[in-house]
């Protein structure tokens, strides 16, 4: 197997049960697998609530380690309809010419950084960079702030040997509030700007509500983006001649990035609460239970993609689910589809060739399934082209 | 050459004339309220939700499966649903009607 090998974990359990039990401390998790149940339990809102205390529908729960309600993730419709179209608009800016430039502008600068040191651990010296770089257009404040997000280390939300440590969490938690209470004190057009100022239901949003936005754009953005970066890089690496084909058919970008991220799923899966019991896929959801809508086994179901365990970088129909599906779709998208475009055109125009010189796979347990999401470390060699 | 007519959800009307790709992209590119393509045409965002006016509906080829169940789930569905971008520009679609559905 190679290095940028990512099996499908849940391939047995998907075709014979269709769901899988997750002991999430003592708060137990029914994975959904198939495809079709993900969809139609996704779109389901009123049955299966993302509304629930904050913290509880993400996997492993958070309940422990925060509060704040994740806006509007955390918030079913009808209150999720006003909070989304609030944001909205803000979150498709990376369609507009000049911040795609921005972004070609930090791809660029930082591989041209790695490219002169040749071998680099690839998710410090340079995902994460780039993440958090990228972070700053978004948020649209000066590049300089990645600095402090960069020197918190990949796993600011996590430590080491704990995916849930509330002191990590409230590194962040507390850097947002003091941001927030400075940009009070002066008034600016960044995302806290905009929030503050912003009315839902006819008053302003409060700093609770602008928080949560907040804790959602940079905890959301930041494991997920890494490992489509790094895990993209380690493709490529075994795979030079899909650098070609990208460099001799530009156009291929757009389904290429499409199949990488479903190939990846990033986000193996997000929980939901049970309203009022329910049947699915032959598993009774008992009201104010958990299931899970899990991305990474959809996007390898053999009833909806042909040869689903293959890259194929000009896959045609590919709906794949990787950035979630219905009314809580994922609000970074069109960020992070900018940034996959422009991370591999602006590779593919200065890489010649990349060799993996040592990786730490990054494995999750759920139980009875291990999943590889990405790398602990990927040691590489990046030889420029003349 | 194909005439391709979008009509918005406030009513606009926005006319194309266009030789290749698909009536998502031809929308994207004349950025027509409404339709984003947000996966750039594989069938995976529903972010180019149409109407097809009645008479050009069984023109074009069904939809695939793939298709349809992506429409049943989405909000504003009618009979003359089609996600635009599996609608290719051609002869056959010249003088098309579409109103966007979101």
């Amino acid at each position: 197997m190679g290095i940028s090998d990512f099996p499908d974990a849940f391939k047995g359990t998907r075709e014979t049960k269709g769901v899988c039990p997750f002991n999430d401390q003592n708060d137990p998790v029914a994975m959904l697998l198939r495809f079709k149940d993900v969809r139609k339990a996704a779109h389901d809102y009123k049955s299966f609530i993302s509304g629930a205390k904050p913290g509880r529908i993400v996997v492993p729960s958070e309940v422990n380690i925060r509060e704040t309600r994740q806006i509007p993730f955390e918030v079913d419709p009808p209150e999720h309809t006003e909070y989304r179209a609030l944001v909205e608009d803000w979150f498709k800016r990376p369609l507009q010419p000049e911040y795609e430039a921005g972004l070609e502008r930090i791809v660029e600068s930082e591989l041209e950084r790695v490219l002169r040191k040749g071998s680099i651990e690839v998710i410090s010296e340079l995902s994460l960079p780039i993440q958090s770089k990228a972070l700053t257009l978004l948020l649209n404040i000066p590049m300089e702030e990645a600095k402090t997000w960069i020197s918190w280390g990949v796993h600011v939300f996590r430590s080491e040997d704990s995916d849930l440590d509330g002191e990590k969490a409230a590194i962040l938690y507390d850097y947002i509030d003091a941001e927030i209470d400075k940009v009070i004190e002066n008034p600016d057009d960044s995302l806290y700007g905009v929030l503050l100022n912003s009315e839902y239901q006819g008053r302003k949003m409060t700093k609770e509500e602008v928080k949560g936005v907040l804790i959602l754009t940079f905890a959301g953005g930041r494991d997920t983006v890494i490992n489509y970066l790094t895990n993209t890089l380690a493709y490529l690496a075994e795979h030079p001649e899909a650098l070609r084909q990208l460099e001799d058919n530009p156009e291929l970008v757009n389904t290429a990035i499409e199949e990488l991220v479903r190939y990846f799923s990033p986000l193996t899966h997000m929980g939901r609460v049970v309203a009022k019991e329910k049947e699915v896929c032959g598993h009774t959801a008992k009201e104010d239970t958990r299931i899970s809508l899990c991305w990474a086994s959809a996007n390898r179901d053999e009833g909806v993609f042909e040869n689903p365990n293959e890259v194929v970088l000009d896959r045609k129909m590919n709906p794949h689910i990787a950035f979630g599906f219905g009314t809580h779709k994922c609000l970074g998208a069109t960020h992070a589809r900018q940034l996959m475009k422009v991370f591999l055109r602006v590779l593919t125009k200065k890489v010649e060739s990349i060799e993996i010189i040592d990786a730490q796979e990054n494995i999750e347990d759920w139980g009875a399934h291990q999943r590889k999401v990405g790398f602990d470390s990927l040691q590489i060699e990046l030889n420029p082209k003349k | 050459m194909a005439k391709i007519t979008y009509i918005t959800k406030s009513g606009e009307t926005f006319e194309y004339e266009a030789t290749s790709g698909n009536l998502m992209e031809l929308a994207v590119k004349n950025k027509v309220p409404g339709i984003d393509g947000d996966c750039g045409g594989v069938c995976s965002c529903a972010t180019c939700h149409v109407h097809v006016a009645p008479e050009f509906y069984g023109k074009l080829d069904a939809p695939s499966e793939i298709e349809s169940d992506m429409l049943e789930f989405d909000d504003n569905v009618s009979e003359y649903s089609r996600l635009c971008c599996q609608i290719p520009v051609s002869d056959l679609v010249d003088g098309i009607k579409v109103e966007v559905a979101n």
